[in-house]
C-alpha cells in the first residue's frame, strides 16, 4: 500500500475541440439519429431500415477515421480533445457536463466500436433478410451502437453511467429480440437482473467518487487521487469492480452471458463479445487512476480475471450449442482481459490490446458460427455438423483463421496480445502466470473442439439439412474481420499500442520474469502448452466417433461444466433462495404481527361495541333511567367536589 | 328553616313524581303530562330561589321555562298523534323500532 502512494498517475486533461474535432459529437449523433428515425418512423420504414441503419454506423466509422488520423497527426500532449455539449444538470457546488472526451483510449474504442459494429450491421443487412421485424432490429442496434460510444466518449462518471444503463437497454431488447421464444424472454430478463447488480456497482462508485473528490469529471479526479486515502480508493475500485463484473460477465456475475446467446447471432457478436461486455474493462482502464493507487483493488481484480478465464474456459470445453461454446470463450477471454487490467500500468495496454484482438476474432468466429446456423436451418447443436469445409468454404477460412487467433498462433493477431498478458502475469505473480498458462492451453482444447465438431470429421447432419454457402452480404464482412483478426497483431509492432497508451494509463517499469527467463523461451512454453492442448483434443474428439445425442455417463466436471459450473445452481442458493426465505419470512411478518395488530384492534372494538350497542335498545323510558344516573351522577360529583 | 323551606320540598316532591311517572308510565300522554309536572316543579324551585335571593332572574328563568314548555307541547302532542294514528297504540315500549 504505502508503496502504492508513490505511483505516478496520468491526469487526463485535454484541449477543447477545435477544426475537425468539432465533428466530434456527430459520431454519437448519427447512430443516435438513426435510431430515433428507425424507432419512431414504424412501417413508413421498413423498406429502407436497414440501409439507413447500416449507413449511420458507417459514417460514425468514417468520422472516427477522420479524427484518428486527425489525433496521429498531433503531438502527444494534445492527443486529448475534449468537446463541452452543455451543462447536464447542476446541483449547489456540483456540476455535470456533458462533455466529450476523445483521448488516445477512446479513439481505439471509437474504431472498434463503429468498425466492427458496421460490418456487423452489414452482415445483418443478409442474416436477418427473412425477420418481419428486421427495421426495428437496426433500430435496436443503432440504439446499442450510440448508448456504447457515448459511454467510451463522456467524461464523467455519471456520463458513463447513462451510456451504461443505455447498452444494458439495448443489450435487454435485443438478447430478447424473438420475444416469441419463452427463453429468449427469459434471457433478455435475466440479462437485465443481474446487469442492475453491476449498475448498482457503479452508482455507488461514482457516488463514492463523488463523495470523495467533490466531482465527477475524470480531470477532476485524476488530479486529485494521489491526495486521496487508500480507504476511498480502494473502495471506490471495489465498487467499480463490481460494476465490471455485471457488465463483462466476469465471477460471480457471469450467468446471463451463456443464456444471452438466445439473441440473433449477430448480437452476440457485436454486444456480447465485441463491445459491451468488454465495457467493463474499459471501466477499469478508463479508471487506472483509481486502480494505479490502490493495491488491494487491483489484487480483487487479478483475482477475478483469473477464476472467470478459467471457469469460462472449463465451460466452453462441454458445450454443445456452438454459439454456448463460444459465449463460454467470451467469459474467458474477457477473464484475461479483466487480469491484464489487475496488473496496473503494465498490463493496462495489453487488456485494451487484448481487448481489440478479441473484438476482431470473437466477432468473426460468432459471425462463422452465423453464417453455420444460416446453412444448418438455425441449428445450433454442433453434433449435427460435421465436414462442412467443403460446403462452406469462406466461413471455414474465416473462421479457421478467428480459430488461429484465439489460440494465439504466431502470427495472428491473438498471438501478441495474449501471450504480452500471460507474461505480464508471470512477471507480477507465478500462481496467476501458470493459470493463464493453463487457460491457453483450455482454450487450445475447446476450440479445437469446436472447429472438429463444426467444419471437420463426419457429416452428421440433420435429415433435409443441404448446408450452403452464406450469401456475399455476410460473407465479405467475415472476411474483412477474419483479414483483421490475422494482421491485428500489427498494432504490437514496434511497441506502438503501449506508446500510444502510456499517455492515458500511465509508464510502467519493465519487468523481469520469474528466474529470469528469457521472453523467448516464455514464448515457446505457452505454444507449447496450446500445442498440447491441440493434440489433447485431436486425440480425444477427433479420433472417436461422435454421437449425435450428448452422452450421458460423463464425468463430474464435464457434468459440472455443462451445468455451466453450477453458476446459477450457486446463484440460486446463495442469494435467490436466502432472499425468498427472507421476503417470505417478511411477508408472514406483516401478515401476522402488523396486519395482527391492526385487525387485532378492530375485532376487539367490533367485539366491545357489540355488547355496547345492546344499550341502544329503543325505549325511551330506559334512556330516562340512564338520563337521571347521569344527572344524579353529576349532581353527587358536584355535591363531593364543593362540601366534601 | 326559614319559609322558603316548605316550597322547596313540594318542589322536590312534585319532581320526584314527574321524575317516577316518566320512568314507571307506559302511556305517553301520561309521561308527557309527568314531563310538565317536573318542569313546573323546578318552575317553582325557581321562584322559591328568585324570592329568597331578592331578585328577578329566576322568575324570568320560569317564564322561559313556560314559553319553552309550551313549544314543547305543542311538538309533543303532535309526534303522540302521529304515532298513535299509525301504529293505533300510545305506548312509549311500542315505539321501539330505532335501536340497534
Amino acid at each position: 500500500m504505502l508503496q502504492a502512494i508513490d505511483v505516478h498517475v496520468p491526469v487526463v486533461g485535454g484541449v477543447p475541440a477545435d477544426g475537425v474535432f468539432s465533428l466530434l459529437w456527430l459520431v454519437i449523433a448519427l447512430p443516435a439519429l438513426g435510431a430515433a428515425i428507425l424507432l419512431l418512423g414504424g412501417k413508413l420504414t421498413d423498406k429502407w431500415g436497414h440501409l439507413l441503419g447500416t449507413g449511420t454506423v458507417a459514417g460514425s466509422f468514417l468520422i472516427s477515421l477522420i479524427l484518428f488520423f486527425g489525433l496521429l497527426g498531433r503531438d502527444g500532449e494534445d492527443r486529448q480533445v475534449t468537446q463541452h455539449l452543455w451543462e447536464w444538470f447542476s446541483a449547489g457546488s456540483y456540476t455535470v457536463n456533458l462533455d466529450l472526451l476523445y483521448d488516445q483510449l477512446s479513439a481505439v474504442f471509437l474504431l472498434l466500436i463503429t468498425g466492427v459494429g458496421a460490418l456487423i450491421h452489414v452482415y445483418s443487412i443478409g442474416y436477418m433478410e427473412h425477420d418481419e421485424r428486421r427495421r426495428r432490429f437496426f433500430g435496436y442496434l443503432n440504439l446499442f451502437v450510440a448508448s456504447m460510444l457515448v459511454l467510451v466518449l463522456s467524461a464523467d462518471f455519471v456520463g458513463v453511467f447513462l451510456g451504461w444503463e443505455g447498452v444494458g437497454l439495448a443489450s435487454y431488447l435485443l438478447i430478447g429480440f424473438w420475444q416469441h421464444k419463452p427463453s429468449a424472454a427469459a434471457a433478455a430478463k435475466k440479462a437485465f437482473v443481474i446487469n442492475r447488480v453491476g449498475d448498482i456497482g457503479l452508482s455507488l462508485g461514482t457516488a463514492l467518487i463523488f463523495i470523495t473528490f467533490g466531482s465527477t469529471s475524470f480531470a477532476v479526479v485524476s488530479a486529485a487521487s494521489s491526495q486521496a486515502s487508500s480507504g476511498a480508493l480502494t473502495g471506490i475500485g471495489l465498487l467499480l469492480l463490481l460494476a465490471a463484473c455485471g457488465k463483462s460477465a466476469q465471477f460471480p456475475l457471469q450467468t446471463w452471458l451463456l443464456d444471452a446467446m438466445e439473441g440473433p447471432t449477430p448480437v452476440s457478436a457485436l454486444i456480447h463479445a465485441a463491445t459491451m461486455v468488454t465495457a467493463g474493462v474499459y471501466l477499469i482502464v478508463r479508471s487506472n487512476f483509481i486502480f494505479s493507487l490502490s493495491e488491494d483493488a487491483r489484487t480483487a481484480v487479478i483475482v477475478i480475471g483469473t477464476i472467470t478465464l478459467l471457469m469460462g474456459a472449463i465451460i466452453g470445453c462441454a458445450k454443445d450449442d456452438i454459439k454456448k461454446a463460444l459465449a463460454g470463450s467470451t467469459m474467458s477471454q474477457i477473464g484475461y482481459m479483466v487480469l491484464a487490467a489487475g496488473l496496473g500500468p503494465a498490463g493496462y495496454a495489453f487488456a485494451i490490446f487484448h481487448l481489440l484482438t478479441h473484438g476482431f476474432f470473437k466477432a468473426n468466429m460468432f459471425l462463422g458460427a452465423g453464417s453455420v446456423m444460416h446453412g444448418m436451418n438455425d441449428d445450433v447443436n454442433m453434433r449435427h455438423y460435421g465436414a462442412l469445409t467443403k460446403a462452406m468454404p469462406y466461413t471455414f477460412a474465416t473462421f479457421g483463421i478467428g480459430y488461429l487467433a484465439i489460440l494465439g498462433v504466431p502470427p495472428f493477431s491473438g498471438f501478441w496480445s495474449k501471450d504480452k498478458i500471460i507474461e505480464t502475469a508471470f512477471a507480477d505473480n507465478t500462481l496467476v502466470g501458470l493459470c493463464a498458462l493453463v487457460g491457453a492451453g483450455v482454450t487450445a482444447f475447446y476450440m479445437t473442439r469446436l472447429m472438429l465438431l463444426t467444419f471437420l470429421g463426419t457429416k452428421r447432419w440433420e435429415k433435409g439439412v443441404h448446408p450452403h454457402e452464406s450469401p456475399k452480404v455476410m460473407t465479405v464482412p467475415l472476411i474483412a474481420l477474419a483479414t483483421l483478426s490475422a494482421l491485428g497483431g500489427l498494432m504490437l509492432a514496434g511497441g506502438w499500442i503501449t506508446d500510444w497508451l502510456e499517455p492515458i494509463v500511465g509508464h510502467a517499469e519493465h519487468h523481469e520474469l520469474p528466474w529470469g527467463m528469457p521472453i523467448i523461451v516464455m514464448t515457446l512454453i505457452v505454444l507449447t502448452v496450446v500445442a498440447a492442448g491441440v493434440a489433447a483434443a485431436w486425440y480425444l474428439v477427433g479420433q472417436r466417433p461422435i454421437p449425435k445425442v450428448a452422452p450421458e455417463d460423463v464425468s463430474f466436471l464435464t457434468r459440472a461444466a455443462r451445468n455451466d459450473l453450477y453458476g446459477d445452481a450457486f446463484n440460486d442458493e446463495v442469494i435467490v433462495k436466502p432472499g425468498v426465505a427472507g421476503i417470505r419470512g417478511l411477508a408472514v411478518f406483516d401478515r401476522t404481527v402488523v396486519d395482527g395488530a391492526v385487525e387485532g384492534t378492530a375485532t376487539v372494538l367490533q367485539a366491545l361495541s357489540a355488547r355496547f350497542r345492546l344499550v341502544q335498545n329503543g325505549f325511551v323510558r330506559s334512556y330516562a333511567l340512564a338520563l337521571l344516573a347521569g344527572a344524579t351522577l353529576v349532581m353527587l360529583a358536584l355535591l363531593a367536589v364543593n362540601y366534601g | 328553616m326559614d319559609d322558603t323551606t316548605p316550597f322547596i320540598v313540594l318542589s322536590a316532591i312534585l319532581f320526584a313524581i314527574g321524575c317516577v311517572g316518566v320512568l314507571t308510565r307506559r302511556n305517553a300522554i301520561v309521561v308527557f303530562m309527568c314531563i310538565e309536572l317536573m318542569l313546573n316543579a323546578s318552575n317553582l324551585a325557581l321562584i322559591t330561589f328568585s324570592h329568597g335571593n331578592g331578585n328577578l332572574e329566576g322568575q324570568i328563568a320560569a317564564f322561559f321555562v313556560m314559553v319553552v314548555a309550551a313549544a314543547e307541547v305543542v311538538v309533543g302532542l303532535a309526534i303522540i298523534m302521529t304515532i298513535f294514528r299509525t301504529r293505533r297504540s300510545a305506548s312509549v315500549d311500542d315505539a321501539s323500532l330505532l335501536k340497534y
